[in-house]
């Protein structure tokens, strides 16, 4: 169906990935292998264990454009280092709240479980976050930033100019 | 919970006993059920066949008509009696969700008599929604007349459990015999609970159809069952309405009542037979009348 | 935030970076713009030579990089190709050759992550540009490091006593070396102890067996524990330490010599008990040996069913009857600790339950029988002597053998079991040389890759075994005509006349698949190792590392890695052993350095990382008030890293920086936003 409207370059989202070494990593060269089309939208970083994701890294991804980030893990019970998992599980629990506190959507920060052996599923949850992050449209807070950077410039004038009688 | 009831054709006509007797069955278990406002027909099998697009757009209404009258509730659950009805409502409702483009055209089609279907519907057989939500255990308590003694050939026909439907097990399906066994009575086991009826071909061409019949209901009598237990009006219309034509055709004397499971389940909660259309049946199961009088068994 | 200034200096040293994509023939090069990717990196700071390649794994791709290493002296490496599991070796090693340390290289993976899961050109070039963006930006953050090498203890366990267990013990212990065999039944041989025969060359499979059981129990250098389990596994590659439970027999394995006086004395003078090795088609008493050649020769009870144990007033004639005191109503389970290198899981399979496959009638029509209650009733030794009858004691005239029993089967397994087909016709054959019944084999496909195989077929086409191409709708006793009275009817769409036939018949045989084991889950989780879908063990690679795993030192080998048969078991036993064996001859392993260290004069002492370490690897140092972490007990997780408040813990190759810079890398370079980059470089 030709739609006039949908002419203009349409949005796509820039999703992070940070995928453990043991599962996840090895379920996306599982999809890989069985050439599984996907989004082309996600950008992995190998980690060896999902509990390496310091909520930096998050925190970072976005305040580098990233408009989603995504944490592949093992599932419960299964991890490679026995409990990463759980403690990157908890992290992310506190992590949501202050990407809650912040404005950022629920659904641009992602924690999945994925085995090594679930090529099906690195694709359906890469294809629902791309299509999900899409819907909520881009996040930019690199461009928001700089708005905050000028604005700040400018009450700093402002300041400046309102301090300078007093130091006369 | 709450349940929309969704009759189709049959219920209101041939299968009268079936609504009279299932309505009765959800009353004594204390089920909430409502019908369908304005509801129409499902399409049946042959309108698939002619236009499909048409054919979902009609099934389509009358999913949308219970996500309007039910729009407060998170999931929706009708429940569709009649097999055929059953089958195309579950169809429309699987296809749509695995068919993004032809779901936008019967959106815009329900739009334009002001009516939206977003998904939320669940089509429901009164078997599933008896064994698996109400339970078995809950319908045993409910019994006031165990139907003991009584032996019932579980016919399930051929769209019950298949070819959409997962609530029971599609080469050996037991949630009929679960109730059998939850009011009382005793399954017959016998491999034709799934075999083809001969549907519309036993009224219209019945050298076809009329063999089929005969081979369930000789199977059964064979293993001595007092009556053949059903879930679709046409299966029970096809076996018990024809049973003179097929002893003419094949020299036999077959001669056992045909009815709904429904109508079964109604007279073990205790419910009185007319309240169960059960006067409306051509061949009255003569053998449960008696097993439950105490009397003897006949068989012919 | 940016890690670099624009001219790609950073910290005063100055990266010069090598950069190679590969085409990898048209797996890449077909999908990935690789001359595009080339030239972009070329521009990007820090790189000193940009090059694209068919094949950079192969010796002239490696070499390529080796040339520029010493002729344009580079010290950063980033080669985009397949995915670092397959590869990244081979390039450290390459690297390491030229004299530049080996992990001052990155690998990019543009093939699995990119080129093989995406269908848009445009697209799948601009991923592959940020994440080999991402990559040149964190190898300036790279540094020179040690690998750790850990001795290899040169003992081995196998679990699993089957035919694959019993071959790499045997393997192994013939070159020497320590092994330990655990076997959870009472005897060793596994499923190939029931066989009768085996396909396709008729041997006797006892005949090929038991003299390897009886090496195994006889060889020096081999440890047999039957009835025992493995309680629990610890340690890694080189050192594990594991726990194994050594169930009661109530007998005294050392004392008895198996003359079975004690069976004989049983007070029961009737056996009652369905026999598990005969398939519950005999019976036997509560104290028993499973079968005659059963390894160990060692009797034992079975407390479920034994008089004594269920009343404590059992007259113990079977103490009495044993002259060499070898039995022990006492006896309680025995646990070993055990230190070993390397582990061989040959865990086996399950034959499909045919009880979930309604329509053919198992358990329901007593004449229906899965194979391998066949393989026991054909044999001399099974439970009618080798007398095939039905359940009503008479010779079948007719047998039906259904194929594709829970396999190639939506509804219960996908997979093709690969041995049916030719067990059935191996059955077809005993069926029709014991009772000279008509035999029909209703198949989906006739599947017979192997050697001798297809000859085999065509043998059994000639004895008159009849085919019937099609899966059976179903069993039935349903019977439409008087010749179908008191038979099983089987009835099935024959495909290649396209007519529905009823074909009645005495007794049906199931040809069950093979499937995971009830606890390969639990096993799985035990060896820290992964399961493929179906739930059967995962191999490293399918194709180039099909016995080993994702755990170092721990490999897979018979029916616990998939459907194989007698021959395909023995080849990967073999294989098993010969990599637990090149480990040990090594005497050593290379670890990955990407263990985590403590920046002292960072740490505040907070201990938040402490109960965080799976493997207890930090501790507190009370003098100085720091932690402490152990290199030679972390595993390189890296979670205390991520949990450090102070930023004071670093992990090796996963360094906080390498990742931020990768991150800022993937969405901009060096404070560039990425479509300026891509403007930039059109």
């Amino acid at each position: 169906m030709p739609n006039p409207e949908k002419k203009e370059k349409k949005f796509e989202p820039k999703i992070v990935a940070f995928f453990c070494n043991w599962c996840t990593y090895t379920a996306a060269d599982l999809a890989g292998v069985s050439r599984l089309k996907y989004a082309p939208n996600v950008r992995v970083i190998r980690i060896m264990c999902s509990g390496r994701v310091d909520p930096q890294f998050i925190l970072q991804a976005f305040a580098s454009g990233a408009d989603g980030v995504l944490i592949g893990g093992c599932h419960p019970g299964d991890c490679h280092y026995s409990e990463g998992n759980y403690k990157m599980l908890r992290r992310f629990r506190l992590l949501q709240r202050v990407l809650k506190v912040l404005g950022i959507a629920e659904e641009r920060c992602r924690l999945e479980w994925i085995s090594a052996s679930e090529g099906d599923k690195v694709k359906t949850v890469i294809n629902d976050m791309v299509e999900k992050v899409r819907n909520l449209g881009p996040l930019s807070i690199p461009a928001k930033m700089s708005d905050i950077d000028e604005e700040i410039k400018e009450l700093e004038k402002e300041i400046n100019r309102e301090e300078v009688p007093q130091h006369a | 919970m709450r349940y929309l009831y969704y009759p189709g054709c049959s219920l209101k006509s041939t299968g009268k006993s079936y609504e009279e007797s299932l309505l009765a069955v959800f009353k004594a278990l204390k089920m909430d059920v409502v019908e369908i406002n304005d509801w129409n027909c499902c399409g049946a099998t042959a309108y698939m066949a002619v236009d499909e697009t048409k054919a979902f757009a009609i099934a389509a209404r009358n999913l949308a008509l219970a996500e309007e009258q039910f729009n407060k509730e998170e999931e929706i659950h009708v429940i569709a009696p009649c097999s055929a009805c059953y089958m195309v409502l579950l169809k429309t409702k699987m296809f749509l969700e695995q068919n993004l483009a032809e779901k936008g055209r019967i959106k815009n089609a329900l739009k334009e008599s002001g009516l939206n279907y977003e998904g939320k519907v669940k089509i429901r057989h009164p078997l599933d929604v008896l064994v698996n939500d109400i339970g078995v255990k809950e319908i045993a308590k409910a019994v006031t007349h165990p139907l003991k003694g009584v032996k019932v050939a579980s016919y399930y026909g051929c769209q019950t459990v298949r070819p959409y439907s997962t609530f029971d097990d599609q080469r050996e399906p037991h949630t009929m015999d679960d109730i059998t066994a939850a009011i009382g009575a005793e399954s017959v086991d016998w491999p034709l609970k799934t075999r083809c009826c001969g549907a519309s071909l036993t009224g219209t061409i019945d050298r076809v159809g009329l063999p089929l019949s005969f081979m369930i209901l000789k199977e059964a009598s064979k293993r001595r069952a007092d009556v053949v237990s059903t879930s679709c009006p046409l299966c029970q219309f096809n076996l018990e309405c024809y049973q003179d034509n097929m002893n003419k055709q094949f020299r036999n004397d077959i001669h056992i009542g045909v009815v709904y499971f429904s109508q079964l389940m109604g007279l073990a909660l205790g419910i009185d037979p007319k309240t169960l259309g059960m006067n409306r049946l051509f061949v009255p199961p003569e053998n449960v009348y008696k097993i439950m009088k105490g009397g003897e068994k006949v068989y012919v | 935030m940016s890690n670099t200034n624009g001219n790609g200096t950073i910290k005063g040293i100055t990266p010069r970076i090598g950069f190679y994509i590969c085409h990898c023939g048209h797996n890449i090069a077909a999908m990935v713009d690789v001359e595009k990717v080339q030239k972009f990196v070329a521009s990007l700071p820090g790189v000193v030579v940009s090059r694209d390649y068919k094949y950079m794994c192969s010796d002239p791709g490696q070499e390529l990089v080796q040339k520029d290493i010493k002729e344009l002296k580079l010290n950063r490496i980033v080669v985009a190709s397949c995915s670092p599991l397959l590869h990244e070796h081979t390039f450290r090693r390459a690297v390491e050759k030229a004299g530049l340390n080996p992990f001052f290289f990155h690998m990019v993976n543009i093939r699995e992550n990119v080129s093989w899961v995406t269908d848009n050109r445009e697209q799948a070039t601009a991923k592959a540009n940020a994440l080999a963006r991402a990559a040149i930006q964190r190898v300036f953050f790279h540094k020179s490091l040690e690998t750790k090498k850990v001795p290899i203890n040169p003992d081995v366990l196998i679990v699993g006593g089957g035919i694959a267990g019993i071959h790499a013990a045997l393997t192994i212990a013939n070159a020497g070396k320590h092994v330990y065999l655990v076997e959870r039944e009472p005897t060793i041989g596994g499923h190939m102890a029931m066989f009768d025969k085996t396909f396709p060359t008729l041997d006797c499979a006892a005949c090929i067996l038991t003299p390897k059981m009886s090496s195994v129990k006889n060889h020096p250098n081999i440890t047999l524990w039957t009835y025992s389990e493995v309680e629990k596994v610890e340690g890694f590659v080189g050192n594990y330490k594991v726990n194994i439970k050594r169930k009661p027999r109530y007998v005294i394995e050392e004392l008895c010599v198996g003359c079975m006086d004690c069976i004989d004395a049983c007070i029961y003078k009737e056996a009652k008990y369905p026999d598990e090795f005969n398939q519950g088609l005999s019976k036997r008493k509560p104290i028993y040996i499973p079968f005659p050649q059963a390894t160990p020769q060692v009797v034992l009870f079975d407390p479920e069913t034994c008089i004594d144990f269920k009343s404590h007033r059992c007259k113990k004639t079977c103490i009495e009857a044993c002259d060499r005191k070898a039995i022990d109503l006492k006896q309680v389970p025995e646990y070993k600790e055990i230190n070993v290198g390397t582990v061989i899981l040959a865990t086996g399979f399950k034959t499909y339950d045919a009880e979930k496959s309604p329509q053919y009638g198992y358990k329901k029509f007593p004449n229906v029988f899965t194979s391998l209650e066949i393989e026991r009733i054909v044999n001399a030794s099974g439970p009618t002597n080798g007398e095939v009858l039905t359940k009503e004691g008479n010779i079948p005239k007719s047998v039906g053998i259904i194929h594709c029993v829970g396999s190639r089967d939506e509804k219960a397994h996908k997979w093709c079991s690969r041995v049916c087909c030719m067990y059935s016709l191996k059955l077809a054959h005993l069926i029709k040389e014991h009772t000279g019944a008509e035999v029909y084999n209703f198949y989906i496909d006739m599947r017979t890759p192997g050697k001798g195989y297809e000859e085999f077929y065509d043998k059994l086409m000639n004895e008159g075994v009849h085919f019937v191409r099609g899966r059976v709708a179903e069993v039935t006793d349903w019977a439409l005509i008087p010749e179908e009275e008191h038979k099983l009817t089987i009835r099935v769409e024959d495909t290649l006349i396209g007519v529905v036939r009823r074909i009645p018949v005495d007794m049906v045989v199931l040809a069950v698949g093979m499937e995971p084991r009830e606890d390969a889950q639990d096993i799985r989780r035990m060896f820290n190792i992964s399961c493929s879908t179906e739930g059967f063990f995962l191999e490293r690679h399918p194709k180039l590392a099909p016995v080993s795993t994702f755990t170092d030192g721990i490999f897979i080998a018979g029916g616990c890695q998939g459907p194989r048969d007698i021959p395909d078991s023995v080849a990967q036993a073999g294989a098993a052993a010969a990599e637990a064996l090149s480990l040990i001859s090594a005497g050593s392993i290379e670890l990955e350095p990407n263990t985590a260290s403590i920046i002292e004069s960072f740490c505040s002492g907070c201990k938040s990382c402490i109960p965080l370490c799976p493997y207890s690897a930090i501790s507190f140092n009370e003098g100085t008030k720091k932690a402490v972490i152990n290199e030679a007990l972390c595993k390189g997780c890296g979670t205390c890293v991520a949990a450090c408040p102070s930023g004071s813990i670093i992990q090796n190759l996963f360094e906080d920086e390498q990742i931020f810079s990768e991150i800022d890398g993937l969405l901009k370079f060096a404070g560039i936003e990425l479509e300026e980059m891509e403007v930039v470089n059109a």
